[in-house]
């Protein structure tokens, strides 16, 4: 016998598809660009990428002696 | 009775027909967008030179697999749980262990750091999401003051204090609008599972690792996959991944024990790191981008620099 389930389930896949056939979308080229933009600007504050100097990232600077 | 079979049948071959076109009809809404490759746009975009990354801490503890880190706000605390049953809060600058919680169940899963920095959140094989505050009084028992703040009929895989809103579902990852509870996108070209996705820094793409030994980055306004991070010789699944502060970087921990760090805009793998002795199972970038921390099935956690 038929629940009804199945087509119902049919019918919501179908509503999600149309939504997301609906989505607004831009050009990748648009898009890669205004990435790569985002890297640009924040590439100077990005530590593990530039490298900071030592003494301002915690992790690299020697550690001092814990028996002081 | 028979009519009414027959009425259902028909229905439901028109639905799936029509399922089929809408199919079709979004593939090819986003092809006719697709009219260059992100890392063609990128070539202009200077090289990155050789990067010098060590283990700067390990952190050893847990008596079984990690299975998922947290850091705290305050770029230097660290939650961990593991198999054991364990959940612990580092200090990662000194490797001392400031709070231990036993949890009743093993395989803790997962574990998130409150904003506030004041409690953690965990939870496993118990269904449960509990919420445990940080206190650092001694005679405080931390067990006694959990609170429970969710039941799952199934484990606990992930939890996070800001509402995630993204969900590796199979093959497939999906993205939710919060407030109305709707997936608005869904991306399915990974071939295997999905174990990781995480927002790109400016919220406008997203990455995924997968057992299909591949991460790829989607970005959500042109809706479409746009990078693959993958190589012939990497041929086991990456289990985690996240982003470097400005997003142009992307670490990935992968079951063959390695992380490999990704050139997120050509597309090309830029250092391979070694030191776990098992597979990484968890990996996330400090608040402020100075480090990352890598949690492995060889029961410790390495942060690198």
């Amino acid at each position: 016998m038929y629940s009804g389930a199945s087509t119902r389930a049919l019918q919501r896949l179908v509503e999600q598809l149309k939504l997301e056939a609906g989505v607004e979308r831009i050009k990748v080229s648009q898009a890669a660009a205004e990435l790569q933009q985002y890297c640009m600007q924040k590439a100077c504050k990005d530590a593990l990428l530039v490298g900071v100097t030592d003494r301002s990232n915690p992790f690299r600077e020697p550690r001092s002696c814990a028996l002081l | 009775m028979a009519t009414e079979a027959l009425h259902e049948n028909e229905t439901l071959a028109s639905l799936k027909s029509e399922a089929e076109n809408l199919k079709g009809k979004l593939e090819e809404e986003r092809a006719k967008l697709h009219d260059v490759e992100l890392h063609q746009v990128a070539e202009r975009v200077e090289a990155l030179g050789q990067f010098v990354m060590k283990t700067r801490r390990t952190l050893k503890g847990h008596g079984n697999k990690v299975l998922c880190m947290d850091w705290c706000k305050d770029k230097r605390r660290i939650v961990s749980s593991s198999q054991d049953g364990k959940v612990i809060v580092w200090d990662s600058f000194t490797t001392n262990k400031e709070h231990a919680v036993t949890m009743p169940c093993t395989w803790v899963m997962a574990c998130a750091y409150a904003p506030s920095g004041c409690a953690i959140a965990c939870g496993g094989l118990d269904n449960k999401c509990s919420v445990y505050p940080l206190t650092f009084d001694k005679n405080e028992n931390m067990a006694a003051k959990k609170k429970s703040v969710a039941m799952h009929t199934n484990y606990l895989s992930a939890c996070s204090f800001t509402n995630s809103d993204m969900q590796g579902c199979d093959k497939k990852a999906m993205v939710w609008d919060m407030r109305s509870g709707q997936c608005v996108q869904a991306f399915e070209t990974h071939e295997s599972d999905i174990n990781s996705v995480r927002y790109y820094p400016s919220g406008d793409a997203f990455a995924s690792g997968s057992d299909d030994a591949t991460c790829r980055l989607y970005d959500l306004r042109a809706d479409r996959e746009v990078a693959i991070y993958s190589k012939e010789s990497i041929i086991f699944g990456a289990s985690s991944v996240d982003f470097s502060l400005s997003g142009r970087l992307l670490f990935a921990g992968y079951n063959d024990y390695t992380i490999n760090v990704w050139d997120v805009l050509k597309g090309s793998r830029v250092s391979i790191l070694f030191g776990h002795e098992n597979r990484v199972s968890t990996l996330r970038v400090s608040p402020d981008g100075t480090a990352f921390c890598s949690g492995s099935w060889d029961h410790t956690l390495r942060v690198w620099a």
